[in-house]
């Protein structure tokens, strides 16, 4: 591996448990900075609950119990004095759903930073906007209708426009759960190849069912299975070359 | 024709023997729903009819033109400024007030006026064909008065700014109106923040536990306890302990609170429950937290549901009777409270009130008064059903 490749995100023997039922078992991974890792597996592995440990949204569901240490630029977000609304502050999220508040595409976009107080209304704000769903590539599409709710845009639009809010915020890893299974081929295409131009200033990590996806984007492959880490590489090697049997049936199709 | 039809069913692949019978338990099923929704509408229609019969002739009331005499004298007992033979067709009420009419007209005093004067009720029943017990000569001077145009009939303005009395004709819905917003303003103010809130905590912040599965259980129950029971616990609580003043709109609206809170948190956690899970993620994710979300997403999407829910619950609230009689409320108010303290009564209880008096004018304002409270209740669901569509977020 190159040496210009910084580790963003440490973890270290992290272990998940619903209840009693262990749902993810000593994951250990260091996910690099500005690049794009795919998680894939098949249904009910564990990759979406571990992307949702990297921004703490597993709080959320009270039985759900964390061990183990995911470090973010050398501090532990799991850390008693971690706040996990700040965690998710730099840990931004894209659904698989696209989910716009029921606003306008305006305020979809300039609702959370002006909540978490990064600027005033006004210039600043219109500013912020404007760069936001130009990173997203939204920005000609919906330039004449600011004011119009969010819900009113079609699904490849709106997954965009949930792209550009959480951009809104200056996160510096972006997580995504299966953001294209909800849309159709051409919406996907728009959003890989942001996907792609994202990459150069935030970390990406991302859950995808589609194989041909993580290959087209990726440049790292992590592969899950029943909870358990099997196999992280370089996205060519384990497309092609991978060392384990159950990589192999998976891609090529045996299994998930 | 008959033996082809047959041939056809020999050879039909898709023939069943069955069929038949099933269609016409399916055709059966139908007529019977059908049945019972023409049953329902037939009740709500004679219903309606009833009371718009009996109760559209209060709209009106008979005015009989007399000579009244203004004069010290007549000025000390009102009686004397009729004479004799006509002072059983004018209301005592109307004379009564005469010194008030004086004072409207000054230029009155001293002389004898030929004016219109309320009649009484019995005069008012016998012109709408209603039962009167007018004596045999009373009833040929109103058909001779009635003959000359000297009686006719008016719209019943005194129905709308007269609070209750004991004279009939004088009897208005004017104060209960009153009662009634004051009470019902008392509790809006107390359920809707509170039941609303409570909603908001079960469904947003607590965990699925035995503590919140046993209050749910008895938030549910608390909705079908019979409304008497929040009566006594009004009369306990509020008036007994309390010491708050009896009779008045605060402890009705107190009392009435108790009853709707349950109906409030229902409606209110179904509202919240329906909320997609994905708004809340959405929220949580570019990392708001429970306020920003609760308050800015989730709630404006609840928001049509649970004034849905309240309207419901202020609607059932209007029309309760059983736990106001026990706080008092039934009381006879025939001035409007000025203020939440002052002894009021409602309009259902007012309802009840006339409808226990033997008077044939009273049946007619029970009428009248249903149809003031049924014309409120669909304004107030109007401007519900208003408020809902211009609130409702599109999603």
């Amino acid at each position: 591996m190159n040496k210009d490749i910084k580790t963003k995100i440490d973890v270290k023997n992290l272990n998940l448990f619903y209840g009693s039922n262990q749902a993810l078992f000593d994951i250990d991974v260091n996910l690099y900075q500005n690049k794009i890792t795919a998680l894939i597996g098949p249904s009910g592995c564990g990759k979406s609950t571990f992307l949702r440990c990297i921004n703490r949204m597993n709080d959320l569901i009270p039985i759900v119990k964390i061990d183990g240490k995911i470090i973010i630029d050398k501090k532990n977000i799991y850390d008693k004095d971690v706040d996990e609304v700040s965690v998710r502050k730099r840990v931004g999220m894209v659904f698989q759903q696209p989910n716009p508040f029921p606003k306008s595409i305006y305020d979809n976009v300039a609702y959370a930073p002006l909540k978490h107080g990064m600027l005033k209304k006004g210039k600043d704000c219109d500013e912020l906007v404007e760069t936001s769903l130009i990173k997203a590539g939204l920005w000609n599409e919906v330039k004449d209708k600011l004011t119009t709710p969010g819900t009113s845009l079609s699904g490849g639009q709106q997954q965009r426009l949930c792209i550009a809010r959480t951009i809104a915020i200056k996160p510096e890893v972006i997580l995504m759960d299966e953001p294209t299974s909800a849309l159709d081929p051409i919406s996907t295409e728009k959003i890989e190849a942001l996907m792609l131009e994202l990459k150069q200033d935030y970390t990406i990590i991302t859950v995808t069912h589609n194989m041909q996806q993580a290959a087209r984007v990726a440049d790292y492959t992590a592969f899950f299975h029943l909870g358990k880490l099997i196999e992280y590489d370089v996205t060519e090697t384990i497309f092609v070359n991978p060392t384990n049997k159950k990589t192999e049936d998976y891609i090529t199709g045996r299994f998930g | 024709m008959i033996k082809r039809k047959k041939k056809n069913k020999e050879h039909n692949p898709f023939y069943d023997p069955t069929l038949k019978k099933r269609h016409v338990s399916a055709k059966r099923f139908k007529k019977f729903t059908l049945t019972s929704l023409i049953f329902s509408v037939a009740f709500l229609a004679f219903f309606l009819f009833d009371m718009i019969g009996k109760g559209l002739p209060a709209f009106n009331i008979s005015y009989v033109k007399v000579d009244v005499t203004f004069n010290e004298k007549t000025l000390e007992d009102t009686r004397f400024a009729v004479a004799t033979e006509y002072r059983t067709l004018v209301s005592r009420a109307a004379l009564r007030d005469l010194p008030k009419l004086l004072e409207e007209n000054p230029t009155y005093m001293n002389s004898t006026q030929n004016i219109w004067i309320l009649a009484s009720s019995q005069v008012d029943q016998y012109i709408k064909n209603h039962n009167h017990n007018l004596k045999d000569k009373d009833i040929a001077k109103v058909d001779e008065l009635y003959a000359q145009g000297l009686i006719e009939k008016r719209f019943n303005a005194i129905f709308f700014t007269n609070g209750d009395s004991k004279i009939p004709e004088y009897a208005g819905i004017f104060s209960a109106v009153i009662g009634s917003i004051l009470t019902l303003i008392i509790t809006m103010a107390v359920a809707f923040p509170i039941g609303v809130m409570t909603a908001i905590y079960l469904e947003e912040f607590a965990g699925d536990n035995k503590f919140t599965r046993f209050i749910e259980i008895n938030i549910n129950n608390l909705a079908a306890i019979p409304s008497i029971l929040f009566g006594l616990l009004g009369l306990a609580i509020f008036i007994n302990l309390f010491g708050m003043p009896r009779s008045s709109p605060l402890v009705g609206g107190l009392t009435l609170a108790l009853m709707t809170l349950p109906i409030i948190i229902v409606s209110s956690r179904a509202a919240l429950r329906a909320v997609p899970d994905s708004i809340r993620q959405a929220g949580y994710g570019l990392g708001l937290n429970k306020i920003q979300v609760t308050r800015d997403h989730v709630l404006p999407l609840a928001f049509p549901g649970i004034m849905t829910g309240s309207i419901i619950g202020l609607a059932q609230a209007m029309g309760e009777t059983a736990p106001l009689i026990i706080i008092g409320m039934i009381a006879f108010i025939p001035d409007a409270p000025s203020m939440v303290t002052q002894a009021a009564t409602v309009m259902p209880a007012q309802l009840f009130t006339w409808a226990g008096m033997p008077e044939g004018m009273y049946i007619e304002k029970t009428a009248a008064g249903i149809l003031v409270l049924l014309t409120i209740l669909i304004s107030l669901n109007a401007i519900a059903i208003y408020l809902r569509k211009k609130l409702e977020v599109k999603w």
